[in-house]
């Protein structure tokens, strides 16, 4: 579905990413995971035709440069790590920018599936009863997930998000992730997501792949991913070991409050 | 295929409708007023006869109405609609709320070519009305070439930060020898000043025809990139990642704008904040979304001019106000408090 081979983006003062290559097929979510500054958000860019790069994207088997924006735009979707938006539309406005890809004539007024594909958009999203709500006054999660049902809107193959989690609480998290699951089971469809939470990684990566001072040093299944060396020498730490303790403490939180002691908490 | 199934699209027929009323009422009544006052209900006759082709009583009304103050008024409106289409564009296409058509320098560059040509008298060969008219096309081309091509060379992405740059820069620039022209203009001092802070008291018929043209051609093209325009106005990686061709999107809207602004200052002079203040009025009515604000701009913008001139012609008559002078006044105001508005909390 979409391959990268031998991809270098190059920045002033040396290569962000590295002689990169891997590909996802349907049914596959890609976790891009490594320290800050490893190159994940600029390989998503490149594949997102953002960045400059050498080397080659393939989409379908054909050069992701030879495709036209809006065909492109079509198959390829993009949920960004941070939002600029200049204007407060509403979110049904928001959510209706998707299906730029999908207009036609001189005023681009002809989209014969638009009203349905928007709906939808914003029903996987669970933002109908907020479609006419100014987008500044949603919350981060709400907000976030309007985003989505844009990407949701454009009807793509492939899924491109840089940290979707990005300032979401757990709830906010949980929601988002499963609702990307559903949409990817829904289709032959992929999703590629740049991930700062290992636990995410694990549960919901079909595979992970690990990116290191811009080269890709692991990729495969998560559990193999997770567990490699190449994690720690990345890290510069035993993460599954840590990890492990973490959960360690939360079995006994767990457990604690199965013997409901309750104390500490207050209603508001 | 069938037609628009779109959710969040354009101003319904009856919105365009309304604009159209409200446009001809105001039109008419800018017709009406001034030094001699012609009853409303005889220039709506009068002006539809004329349009119509029917047969006229002769007499000073007649001139006033058809040969005086039509053409100015309608040359009027047509350089609001074009001045605030292009701020609407401009707002949208930079992200940027400040933004308008002199942002891009474009409107400096207009100026700097209708000065030249003044001191000069600059005329061309057939068309010697034109000089001034052609000299500031010309130079708000140059200026646009400028811009680009100064922000290809310091930014081979072109993001409009570099643009919004170079043309802050390049405004400065040529505003600076715009004043040293004046400055040794000698006897021409007087029309220079006055043409730099705006007329339209000299549009006749042809001025009207060549905006039209403008109007129609650019403005045109404008309008119908209100869904690209909304996509940059959640950022250019967003708008690439919703298909459009950015680059290719960006020239056009600049070069439609630079003609535009070109051809409203050669016939008007410099009047500022109507590409301002408009699209913040028009957002106020509909929102953010483009396919209401271009065109609900476009008619607010017709309507703004007009009364800012009937106010520049009528205020201290017999004396006339340079018409940038009004609506630098009103849209200053006017812009403080939508700005406040907007701030207000729920």
């Amino acid at each position: 579905m979409l391959e990268a081979k031998r991809l270098t983006v190059a920045y002033e003062g040396g290569d962000a990413v590295r002689d990169v290559s891997f590909s996802a097929e349907a049914g596959e979510w890609l976790m891009l995971i490594g320290p800050n500054g490893a190159g994940k958000s600029t390989l998503l860019a490149a594949l997102a035709q953002c960045a400059p790069y050498q080397g080659t994207v393939l989409l379908d088997a054909r050069d992701a440069r030879r495709w036209r924006p809006r065909a492109f735009a079509r198959a390829v979707g993009v949920l960004a790590q941070t939002h600029a938006a200049g204007y407060a539309f509403t979110v049904e406005e928001l959510v209706s920018m998707g299906r730029y890809a999908h207009t036609h004539g001189f005023f681009r007024s002809q989209d014969p599936n638009g009203r349905e594909a928007v709906r939808r958009a914003l029903d996987m999203a669970g933002l109908w009863e907020l479609r006419l709500r100014n987008m500044r006054t949603l919350s981060g999660g709400e907000l976030q997930r309007a985003y989505l049902a844009q990407a949701l809107a454009q009807e793509p193959r492939v899924l491109l998000l840089d940290e979707p989690a990005n300032h979401l609480d757990l709830v906010y998290q949980k929601q988002l992730f499963e609702l990307i699951g559903r949409w990817m089971r829904d289709g032959d469809r992929c999703v590629i997501s740049v991930v700062h939470d290992l636990s995410l990684a694990l549960r919901y990566g079909t595979r992970v792949l690990l990116l290191d001072r811009g080269c890709l040093t692991a990729d495969g299944p998560a559990r193999d991913t997770l567990a490699s060396d190449a994690l720690r020498r990345a890290y510069g730490m035993d993460v599954a070991d840590w990890m492990a303790q973490t959960a360690e403490r939360w079995r006994e939180v767990a457990g604690g409050k199965s013997h409901g002691s309750g104390q500490g908490s207050r209603a508001c | 295929m069938r037609r628009a199934d779109r959710p969040a699209g354009g101003l319904p027929w009856y919105g365009y409708a309304a604009l159209c009323l409200l446009t001809a009422a105001t039109l008419c009544l800018c017709v009406s007023l001034g030094s001699v006052a012609v009853p409303f209900g005889d220039t709506a006759a009068a002006i539809w006869k004329a349009v119509w082709g029917l047969e006229l009583p002769q007499g000073m009304s007649r001139t006033i109405i058809l040969n005086v103050r039509l053409p100015r008024v309608l040359a009027t409106a047509l350089c609001g609609a074009s001045l605030a289409l292009c701020g609407a564009a401009m707002q949208g296409l930079l992200r940027n709320p400040l933004a308008d058509g002199s942002t891009l320098g474009v409107s400096a560059g207009a100026s700097l070519g209708a000065v030249t040509a003044l001191l000069l008298e600059i005329s061309f060969p057939g068309l010697p009305f034109a000089g001034t008219m052609i000299t500031a096309m010309l130079f708000a081309l140059g200026s646009l070439i400028l811009i680009l091509s100064l922000s290809y060379a310091a930014d081979r992405g072109m993001s409009t930060q570099t643009i919004i740059l170079m043309g802050v820069v390049l405004s400065m620039f040529v505003t600076s020898i715009i004043s040293l022209l004046t400055a040794f203009s000698g006897d021409k001092l007087r029309s220079i000043t006055f043409w730099t802070m705006g007329s339209l008291s000299g549009a006749g018929y042809t001025e009207t025809l060549v905006l039209l043209g403008a109007l129609a051609v650019f403005g045109g093209v404008l309008l119908s990139r209100a869904d690209e325009l909304n996509a940059f106005s959640l950022g250019e990686d967003a708008a690439r990642h919703m298909g459009v061709a950015v680059r290719p999107v960006k020239l056009t809207v600049l070069v439609c704008v630079a003609a535009l602004i070109g051809v409203c200052v050669s016939v008007g002079g410099s009047i500022g904040f109507v590409g301002l203040i408009v699209p913040h009025a028009a957002r106020l009515f509909t929102g953010a979304n483009h396919r209401r604000v271009l065109p609900l701009s476009l008619f607010m913008g017709a309507v703004f001019l007009m009364l800012a001139d009937l106010l520049a012609r009528t205020v201290v008559s017999p004396i006339e106000l340079p018409i940038g002078v009004v609506t630098s006044l009103v849209g200053a105001v006017a812009f403080v408090v939508i700005f406040f508005r907007r701030r207000r909390p729920c």
